[in-house]
């Protein structure tokens, strides 16, 4: 029987070497540059947001983020592998691991704050849910939506708006609830839902893609708040800084006025903040695991905040967004970052 | 020295032959395997739950008694937002059941047709179940629901111009609107005379039989069953003054109202799973047919039994014991299939609970777990019923 002790023993050795490996950490940073890549969960095709052209070239708003991470950590925003997630995989992919960052117009709640092991580096985007209806149904408030079937993506904030919304106002509603936003798209257009709800800005989105995008209305309600914005995992407050200071970065490189066409110029500058924001002046990068130069790069690959806000979801685009709250503290809007110094 | 090393000997002989004995051998890679599994086993559970611990991601069942906050399109069972996630659950296996014992029974019935048809002697309809068999397998069954989907939706018109059912019901992109039945005062004495006349047709049944076999003589057992089961409380009814009204929806703003509704979702899956497995279904009627010798059939025919009796007679009973292991595989995977629902927005047990409640909680191991056990019980459960089933139907020798 000693035999059997030995192999018992070696079974048991086996075990708690297997618990050992798995349960080892590393830093988000260091796995990023070991791979030479950072691994970016987007959407998997949102026009504004994230959407691949028809050479496989991402862009969007969402995307600028991926490119300007990447620009921070490397120098180089085409270091980037693009992971198109669903809004039921994304939580998933990005607690295993096999994602960095998820950067894919997703709500920061407290749910998710607390519950689902990832947190929200910032806010990109200030949005809100809305209703869209075809012209045809005679439709101009949403209170007027009562009885009304609604399309709606599974996995969302949305779902659980939507319910709260006709609840509060006592009204009832159908939902009809789709896994993916091109069949959700396609159930409304073919008259299966008279409403679509979604943010407000996927419904721009939406809309301009459509033939005629003038048979379309969003409703004027605004039923929720939806700060969107980048999430990590928790537990790597180096990698979730890095996160936070590209997205400071874009916002400080607004306000200072340095933009993708005048940084090099800026470079020479000797305004002392615009220095200590090109990294001319201080370690400021060093401090978080990035070169000083690091808002220079990312100015250079995406421009500053405003920029990649106007080319992708505001005049510069197809979707023409207003830039409402998303404007600068000073301009009338909420955005503002801490000062970098 | 010399007698150490004898025993010594003695000993490592003893020890190998023990070891080289075959039932201590058995027992040994038994006991290895066993021990094995359960470290791996161990170390997966343990792995995750620590992992998911140092994650900071909830883990746990509690949420099951959380509410839900969501509304949900079709629940057999009542339900709003605020009911918790295990009510949810319950909604979703029940329109997973539904939309899968409805499949089921639909594909037999239209496999069993196409599968005789292949057979037939006549030469269009052979031709045309052939067709229908080779195409309908070779579409894989995902977009099959995206065609019958979209096609059908497309195709119907908007509520306003609905099409109208002879009956008060109202057909339209949203759905087959049907009157709905209202009980009312006296009808349990339907519903009871109804249960009565099930279970005289029964014994009927079991009585005709026996004397059949006992003497030979036929009883009309079709007719009179049918006049029990049907006529029966047809008679009661109209004699308490019709205690049964009906609900019929009205077009009321967006939608139509009242009555009962089968949504497009659920008539898109229920049509493309059964479809679907009508073909694999037909081809293994077909095989379990021709499976049967053919002197079997002629001996029927011989002895005067017509065409159709002795294909249900003589043959069909036959063929069972061939199709009946085959049949049972095809059932799981329709109700394995019917999972593909997510992607047409039919709210069943994948797009309910792993999806919607998976998101809300973001339990993701927890709630694929259950899910994952839900579908093999319900298969083990079909499976169960098809042994038992193919027992009884097996040859009895005498």
């Amino acid at each position: 029987m000693t035999y059997l002790t030995k192999l018992v023993a070696a079974a048991a050795v086996g075990v708690i070497a297997l618990g050992g490996t798995a349960s080892a950490q590393t830093k988000t940073l260091d796995t990023v540059k070991q791979r030479g890549s950072l691994s970016c969960g987007v959407n998997i095709g949102l026009a504004g947001f994230s959407q691949p052209d028809d050479k496989g070239n991402w862009t969007g708003l969402d995307v600028d983020y991926c490119k300007a991470i990447a620009a921070a950590v490397f120098g180089d925003p085409g270091k980037v592998k693009y992971v198109p997630t669903t809004a039921k995989e994304r939580f998933t992919a990005l607690q295993s691991g096999e994602i960095d960052v998820l950067v894919r117009n997703t709500t920061w709640t407290i749910a998710r704050d607390s519950s689902l092991g990832l947190i929200f580096a910032g806010v990109n985007y200030y949005d809100g849910q809305g209703f869209m209806v075809k012209k045809s149904i005679g439709v101009k408030s949403a209170k007027e939506l009562n009885g009304a079937t609604v399309c709606v993506q599974t996995g969302t904030t949305t779902e659980l708006n939507l319910a709260d919304y006709f609840k509060a106002n006592n009204m009832t509603y159908k939902p009809v609830v789709f896994e993916k936003l091109d069949e959700t798209v396609q159930a409304y257009l073919a008259g299966r839902c008279d409403v679509y709800t979604t943010d407000q800005s996927g419904l721009y989105s939406i809309r301009v893609q459509q033939p005629k995008p003038d048979d379309h209305l969003v409703l004027p309600e605004i039923i929720s708040k939806e700060p969107l914005g980048p999430s990590v995992r928790q537990g790597d407050d180096q990698w979730l800084t890095i996160v936070k200071w590209v997205h400071y970065a874009l916002i400080n490189a607004e306000e200072a006025g340095v933009t993708q066409a005048n940084v090099g110029e800026m470079l020479n500058s000797t305004n002392p903040d615009i220095k200590r924001l090109l990294g001319k002046d201080g370690e400021l990068g060093k401090g978080i695991g990035v070169s000083n130069d690091f808002v220079a790069n990312i100015v250079k690959a995406v421009g500053n905040y405003g920029e990649v806000f106007e080319r992708n979801v505001g005049s510069g685009s197809r979707l023409k967004i207003d830039r409402g709250l998303n404007k600068l503290w000073n301009k009338g809007g909420i955005q503002y970052a801490p000062p970098l110094r | 020295m010399a007698v150490v090393t004898s025993d010594r000997g003695r000993r490592q002989a003893t020890q190998a032959n023990f070891l080289y004995r075959p039932e201590v051998r058995q027992v040994i890679y038994q006991v290895v395997l066993v021990v094995l599994l359960v470290a791996f086993f161990y170390t997966l559970v343990h792995n995750t739950a620590a992992n998911l611990r140092k994650q900071n991601i909830a883990s746990g069942f509690d949420f099951v008694d959380r509410t839900a906050g969501f509304d949900v399109s079709q629940a057999l069972i009542a339900f709003d937002s605020s009911r918790t996630y295990g009510r949810a659950f319950l909604v979703g296996l029940l329109n997973t059941l539904l939309v899968a014992g409805l499949g089921v029974v639909v594909a037999t019935i239209l496999g069993f047709i196409i599968g005789i048809a292949r057979l037939s002697r006549n030469w269009l309809i052979a031709r045309l179940a052939t067709v229908y068999v080779e195409v309908i397998r070779n579409v894989p069954p995902l977009l099959q629901l995206f065609f019958w989907y979209f096609a059908v939706l497309k195709a119907l018109p908007p509520p306003r111009q609905s099409l109208s059912v002879p009956g008060g019901g109202f057909l339209n992109v949203r759905g087959l609107y049907l009157p709905a039945p209202v009980p009312e005062a006296g009808f349990e004495i339907v519903a009871l005379t109804m249960l009565i006349g099930i279970i005289a047709a029964a014994a009927v049944y079991v009585w005709a039989r026996r004397r059949q076999r006992l003497t030979g003589q036929q009883f009309p057992v079709l007719w009179t069953s049918l006049a029990l089961l049907i006529g029966l409380p047809l008679l009661v009814h109209l004699m308490l003054g019709s205690p049964l009204a009906f609900e019929y929806p009205e077009l009321k703003g967006f939608n139509f109202q009242g009555g009962m509704v089968l949504q497009p979702e659920f008539l898109a899956l229920l049509l493309g799973l059964s479809i679907y497995t009508a073909s694999y279904i037909a081809e293994i009627v077909r095989a379990g047919i021709q499976g049967v010798s053919k002197g079997q059939k002629e001996a029927a025919l011989a002895i005067g039994l017509s065409q159709g009796q002795s294909l249900r007679l003589v043959v069909i009973p036959q063929a069972m014991r061939i199709i009946i292991p085959p049949l049972t595989s095809q059932f799981l995977n329709l109700t394995k299939n019917s999972s593909l629902a997510v992607a047409i927005g039919y709210p069943d047990l994948v797009s309910v609970w792993s999806g919607t409640v998976l998101n809300q909680t973001g339990q993701a191991v927890e709630v694929i777990l259950v899910t994952m056990c839900v579908f093999l019980a319900i298969s083990l459960v079909t499976s169960a019923f098809m042994n038992w089933f193919n027992r009884r139907m097996a040859l009895v020798e005498r």
